[in-house]
């Protein structure tokens, strides 16, 4: 499994230390939070304005075609319903019409009538009954006893009278089916008003609003200008119950509202009022039951924008990221050149110097040498005072100390020689030997023991001396700076191996940590800075080991210490840089 | 056997000459080049023991000088330049390491001095 530290992009641990020509070229961190950032926005701040401007113009065409389909349902059942009463009333002015007032008063027949009325509209009319014009009722027919009833008082009566024609509000009947009532005034020749009215059966008219096919918890039903039900409604209550809906306002035209119902529901609600009736029409929706297809394409593209962003925003994050890190892997790669460079120039500046000091302190030194010397052989071979062993020791050890440093400007000038690059034959032991010489006072003071281990076998090799010295100054130096009083440093060679040597540099020092063991051989990592450390030695030395085509590898235990292990080429490979 | 010494550092070319005096060489010696060349123009060399550095003529240029008029002439060369490999590296067309480096030990120029009479 992919931890998160794994994901941490390289520069996150980036630590400017250095100052001037030794810094870094920038901030990595605020360049990557600028460069996802500005990305990030450009990238997503069209898609974004496009998904919501899409989604917006979407939302409203299809809330547009909603009111649009609502509205024609309600024009369509409004015509239905007109239709209906139109019948109906057309029905009753035939009737009145085509017979005399005369005739229509004899109950027999009204009674055919009745007759015919039920067989063409299939049961639709209970009772016909003839008013005159005085509000008495002359004939009924139908299944009560209303003849002579008197409807002078009444306000429907006052209605008809004054208006030709009337419907009623619907009523539940004797038998609590629900009835309307439909009245149409006739005037006779001499002047006198009759009515004709009929009672009709309004299951005929339920049946046409049910047939409509609405949606699962849509409703098609009728009220009266008081919100009172007139016909079956699926969920706002029974007929001649108050709807729970407000009674929407009086318009000419068909209307479409959204509507927030009682218990919060958006609902879409079509109306009409119906000419000559007291009747509202109305259709109501849930709006979400008609918006379903619109919520699952809004679903389907919020799931499409939210990939594409993630995607998006992935593909920023990893790019840039790993932009960024191949910079500040560049930038590093130069100042660990210029450091490079500033180290080599340090050391072909102390080289220069040692060789100067050297050569100046040679001639000098020739000089103690010889004059020395002469007295010597003035003692030896003259046999001037040759009995005096205090002066034959005394010029001894001139002579001695006049070696030493003879033996040290060597070595001064040995190093200074090897700044560049030149492939040599090198002894092994010869090199140690001298690296070590250089450590042989700082041993003595601090009591650490050199043990060095050379195998018998082991061959000569064509390396760079000069860059071997380095290596091994590098390593005895760490290894010094580990160890404390009366430690060990073991140091062993092995030749075994046809194509390479081993030589192991171990000490008994502190030891590293194995979180910094890994890291010990980039450039800058120290945890020494504060002493002075560049983090710059094991770099170097491990670019120098592997410039001459070796390997370095380190094993190291906290209290215990440290071991490195060197392999070299027999042969070097880098013919080009020989000089000899 | 005769030995010209030349060496640019007087106390010391003619401490080393009284030395190898001592120890029965005929020595001669000079501080510069153009000093050495009289001597060979009036004497008669086995063995000529230069100095690499030296100021208006080097070893190497006094060599060719002198092997031009002695051809017989052999050389051992002195540096103060630390080791065999840089030496070498300068006097190439030496043809046989004959080098020491200074400070001098007596023994080992005398046993040097041996050997290229010898050839």
């Amino acid at each position: 499994m992919i931890s998160f530290r794994s994901l941490k992009p390289y520069f996150c641990a980036h630590k400017d230390s250095g100052t001037g020509l030794f810094k870094h070229l920038f901030d990595y961190r605020r360049m990557w939070k600028l460069a996802v950032g500005f990305s990030v926005m450009f990238a997503l701040v069209p898609v974004l304005c496009a998904g919501i401007f899409d989604f917006m113009v979407t939302k409203t065409s299809m809330e547009g075609e909603l009111f649009q389909r609502t509205a024609r349902v309600v024009s369509n059942t409004r015509r239905s319903v007109t239709f209906f009463m139109a019948k109906h009333r057309s029905a009753l002015k035939f009737i009145v019409r085509s017979n005399s007032f005369e005739d229509l008063s004899k109950s027999l027949q009204l009674y055919r009538y009745l007759e015919d009325l039920q067989v063409t509209f299939q049961e639709g009319f209970t009772d016909l009954g003839v008013i005159n014009g005085a509000g008495i009722q002359v004939a009924y027919a139908g299944p009560f006893k209303l003849e002579g009833m008197d409807y002078s008082g009444q306000q429907w009566f006052k209605e008809v009278l004054l208006h030709g024609v009337y419907v009623s509000d619907v009523f539940l009947g004797y038998r609590q089916v629900p009835h309307l009532v439909i009245a149409v005034r006739h005037k006779l020749q001499d002047g006198s008003v009759y009515v004709l009215h009929a009672t009709v059966n309004t299951v005929r008219l339920n049946s046409v609003l049910t047939d409509l096919q609405l949606t699962k918890h849509g409703s098609v039903f009728i009220i009266n200008r008081n919100g009172i039900l007139q016909t079956e409604s699926r969920y706002y209550g029974k007929v001649m119950e108050r709807m729970t809906l407000p009674v929407p306002k009086y318009s000419t035209k068909t209307q479409v509202k959204e509507v927030t119902s009682d218990d919060g529901k958006q609902l879409i609600v079509g109306y009409a009022y119906i000419e000559n009736t007291p009747f509202i029409l109305l259709v109501v929706k849930p709006k979400d039951d008609l918006m379903g297809p619109w919520y699952s394409t809004r679903t389907t593209l919020l799931a499409f924008l939210s990939i594409s962003i993630m995607a998006v925003i992935i593909v920023i994050f990893s790019v840039i990221t790993h932009l960024i890190n191949k910079i500040h892997m560049a930038d590093d790669k130069r100042l660990a050149a210029m450091h490079k460079l500033e180290y080599e120039n340090k050391m072909a500046s102390i080289g220069r110097l040692a060789a100067g000091v050297a050569h100046e302190i040679n001639n000098p030194l020739s000089i103690i040498n010889e004059k020395a010397g002469l007295i010597q052989d003035m003692f030896l071979l003259k046999g001037m005072y040759a009995k005096d062993e205090k002066l034959l020791s005394l010029v001894d050890w001139i002579l001695k100390a006049v070696e030493r440093c003879g033996t040290i400007t060597m070595r001064l000038l040995s190093f200074a020689r090897h700044i560049d690059v030149s492939i040599e034959q090198v002894n092994m032991k010869e090199l140690l030997d001298e690296v070590l010489g250089l450590f042989n006072k700082e041993s003595e003071y601090r009591g650490i023991t050199i043990n060095m281990d050379v195998e018998s076998d082991v061959p000569v090799i064509e390396s760079d001396r000069g860059k071997l010295q380095q290596i091994f100054l590098n390593l005895v130096n760490n290894a010094f700076a580990a160890i404390k009083q009366d430690g060990i440093l073991d140091i062993r060679v092995e030749g075994q191996n046809p194509t390479f040597i081993s030589i192991i540099v171990a000490d008994n020092g502190c030891g590293i940590p194995q979180e910094n063991l890994d890291r010990i051989f980039e450039p800058f990592y120290s945890t020494k800075k504060k002493e002075g450390g560049t983090g710059l030695g094991l770099s170097i030395t491990s670019s120098l080991v592997h410039k001459l085509g070796g390997t370095l590898e380190v094993d190291s235990k906290i209290g215990k210490g440290t071991t490195f292990y060197i392999k070299l080429p027999l042969k070097s490979k880098n013919k080009k840089m020989e000089k000899l | 056997m005769k030995v010209l010494l030349v060496d640019d550092e007087e106390q010391m070319v003619s401490t080393l000459a009284e030395r190898l005096s001592l120890r029965g060489f005929e020595v001669s010696w000079a501080i510069t080049g153009l000093d050495a060349l009289a001597k060979v123009e009036i004497d008669t060399f086995n063995v000529a023991v230069l100095d690499m550095k030296m100021p208006l003529m080097s070893g190497l240029e006094l060599k060719n000088k002198l092997q031009a008029k002695c051809p017989a002439m052999k050389f051992i060369f002195l540096t103060g330049h630390g080791s065999k490999a840089d030496f070498k590296s300068a006097a190439l067309d030496i043809g046989k390491e004959y080098y020491l480096i200074k400070p001098l030990n007596i023994d080992v120029l005398v046993q040097k001095l041996r050997e290229v009479i010898a050839i």
